[in-house]
C-alpha cells in the first residue's frame, strides 16, 4: 500500500483551524463594525477610570460613515446587541481553538518560532524575501514574519480585545475589579480596546492583501477544504 | 477590479442582511439568550462572592458630574416642590409588599446610611466619578416586607422624556445588593435637579440608564410585561436597550 500517488499527504489546514477561521473572520468583522457604531455614539477617548468631555479626552475618533458600520443606520442599541451576540461566539471559539491547538501540537509545531528564527539576521533575510514576493518559509509551515502576525494577532491582539471588553461591562468589573485596574481603568480599557480594534482593522487588510497576491484561489480553496501538505 | 467589486457586494450583502436580521424574531431571542449568558457568566465569575463595583477616593471624584436624558422635570408641581426644597416629596412603595409605605425626604434621612464613592458608566461610553449617600434599597424593602412572588422592582420617576413617563426595574438580586441606595446627596450635597433631585436610584452594577432619577415609586412585581411597553425600561421599550445593563 505504499505505492507512489497513494500516499495522501496530510491537510495543510486542519478543520479545527479552518472552522475557526471563518468564525472568527465573521466574528471579528461583525463586532468591528458594530464597534464603529458604539464608538460614534461617543467619539472621545480617554485614560484613566473616567472621562466625559473633550478637556479630558486624547482622541477624539471620526465620525463613521454609515457603509461602514451596523446597522447602516444609527442606532446603539442594535449594535450593542450584535456585539453582544458576537462578543461570546468571538470569545468562546478563540478559547476552544486555542485549546485545541495546544491538544493537537499546531500552537507549538507551527505558530511558536524557534529561537534561531528570532535572530535579527533571520528576520531582516525574511523581510527581504516577502520584497520579492517570496512567502515561502525556510523550514515549517510559517516564516518568522507570519509567525509575528498570526502570533501577535492571535495571542495578542484578539486576547486583548476580549480583557479589555470584559473590563468595560460594570457587571464583570464587579467580578473582576483588578483586570479593570490592570488596564488602567474603564476609560483607558475603552482604548486600548479601540487601538486593538484598529490594529486588527490593518491585520486584515495586509492579510487579505498578501492572500491576493500569494495565489488566491489556492489559498481560498485549502482555507475551506483544508488543502494538501505539498 | 472585478474581484472588489465581488468584495464590496458581498460586504453590502452582508451589510444589508445585517439590518434585516435584526428585526427577526430569532435574532431577538438570540440576543436575549446572549443577555442571559454575560448575566451568567458575570454572577459565576465571582465565585460566590458579594460582587462589588469597585469604590474611589474623594481625589477621585470628577470636578462635575454630566447629567444625561433628563436634566429637570418640567411640571409646575415640580418646580413647586423644587421651591419648597422638596419638603413634600413623597415616595411610594407598592405592588407586592406587606404594607404599602409613603417616604418623605425626612423618613429617607431616618434610614442608616451608606456613601459610597462610585463610577458611573454611560451606554455611550462616558464615565464619570461621584460620592453618594442615601438608605440602602434592602432597609426600605424590609420595612414594606417583599411578598414571595416578587421578582422585580420597579422604579417610577417623575420625569418625562419624549412623550413617555421615565422608568426602569432590576431583579431582586440587584435590589437586595448592598451598593444599590436611593440616594439623595451628590458629593455631600443635596441632589442637583440635573442629577435627579430629589432622589435618585443607584445600581451600581449597571449602566447609567438603570440609576433611574426624579424617583416617585418604587413597585414590586412578578412580571414586567404589564407595565408600559413591557421591556422592563424606558429605553428598553422606546430603543431595544437591554434590560440587563451590565454589560
Amino acid at each position: 500500500m505504499t505505492k507512489l500517488g497513494k500516499v495522501k499527504l496530510p491537510k495543510r489546514h486542519l478543520l479545527s483551524t479552518r472552522l475557526w477561521h471563518w468564525i472568527n473572520a465573521v466574528s471579528v468583522i461583525i463586532l468591528f463594525m458594530s464597534g464603529l457604531t458604539i464608538s460614534n455614539a461617543h467619539r472621545r477617548l480617554y485614560w484613566g477610570d473616567w472621562g466625559f468631555e473633550t478637556a479630558q479626552a486624547w482622541f477624539v475618533a471620526p465620525m463613521f460613515p454609515g457603509w461602514a458600520t451596523i446597522p447602516t443606520r444609527y442606532s446603539l442599541a442594535i449594535a450593542r446587541d450584535y456585539h453582544i451576540v458576537f462578543a461570546l461566539v468571538f470569545g468562546f471559539s478563540l478559547l476552544a481553538f486555542m485549546l485545541i491547538s495546544l491538544f493537537n501540537g499546531h500552537m507549538t509545531r507551527d505558530l511558536f518560532a524557534r529561537a534561531r528564527e528570532w535572530s535579527p539576521a533571520h528576520i531582516w533575510l525574511d523581510f527581504k524575501e516577502h520584497l520579492k514576493f517570496n512567502f515561502e518559509p525556510v523550514e515549517g509551515k510559517y516564516n518568522i514574519l507570519q509567525k509575528i502576525a498570526y502570533g501577535g494577532v492571535v495571542f495578542v491582539l484578539l486576547p486583548l480585545m476580549i480583557f479589555t471588553g470584559m473590563a468595560m461591562s460594570p457587571g464583570q468589573e464587579a467580578a473582576w475589579p483588578w483586570l479593570t485596574e490592570m488596564f488602567g481603568g474603564r476609560q483607558s480599557a475603552r482604548s486600548i480596546h479601540f487601538i486593538c480594534a484598529f490594529a486588527l482593522c490593518a491585520f486584515l487588510i495586509m492579510h487579505v492583501l498578501l492572500v491576493l497576491v500569494s495565489g488566491p484561489f489556492r489559498q481560498m480553496r485549502d482555507m475551506i477544504t483544508g488543502g494538501r501538505e505539498q | 477590479m472585478k474581484r472588489r467589486n465581488v468584495l464590496v457586494g458581498a460586504m453590502a450583502a452582508m451589510v444589508s442582511a445585517c439590518d434585516k436580521v435584526s428585526e427577526t424574531s430569532v435574532f431577538r431571542s438570540l440576543v436575549d439568550g446572549a443577555q442571559n449568558w454575560h448575566r451568567g457568566l458575570h454572577r459565576s465569575l465571582g465565585f460566590g462572592r458579594i460582587e462589588m463595583a469597585p469604590e474611589y477616593t474623594k481625589s477621585d471624584i470628577s470636578p462635575f458630574f454630566r447629567g444625561n436624558g433628563s436634566r429637570d422635570v418640567d411640571t409646575d408641581a415640580y418646580r413647586a416642590s423644587e421651591a419648597e426644597g422638596f419638603a413634600n416629596w413623597q415616595l411610594a412603595v407598592t405592588g407586592l409588599v406587606d404594607k404599602d409605605l409613603s417616604l418623605s425626604l425626612a423618613d429617607i434621612h431616618a434610614l442608616p446610611q451608606r456613601t459610597q464613592i462610585t463610577r458611573h458608566d454611560c451606554v455611550e461610553g462616558w464615565s464619570a466619578i461621584g460620592q453618594w449617600t442615601g438608605p440602602q434599597l434592602s432597609e426600605v424593602l424590609d420595612q414594606a416586607g417583599v411578598k414571595d412572588g416578587a421578582r422585580y422592582v420597579v422604579f417610577h420617576c417623575a420625569d418625562t422624556l419624549g412623550g413617555s413617563k421615565y422608568y426602569e426595574s432590576i431583579d431582586l438580586d440587584d435590589a437586595y445588593h448592598p451598593q444599590t441606595i436611593i440616594a439623595h446627596e451628590l458629593n455631600g450635597e443635596p441632589l442637583p435637579v440635573l442629577n435627579g433631585a430629589p432622589l435618585r436610584m443607584r445600581i451600581e452594577r449597571q449602566l447609567g440608564y438603570k440609576q433611574a432619577k426624579y424617583l416617585t415609586g418604587i413597585e414590586l412585581v412578578d412580571s414586567l410585561k404589564p407595565i408600559a411597553g413591557g421591556e422592563g425600561g424606558y429605553w428598553e421599550d422606546r430603543a431595544g436597550y437591554q434590560w440587563y445593563a451590565g454589560i
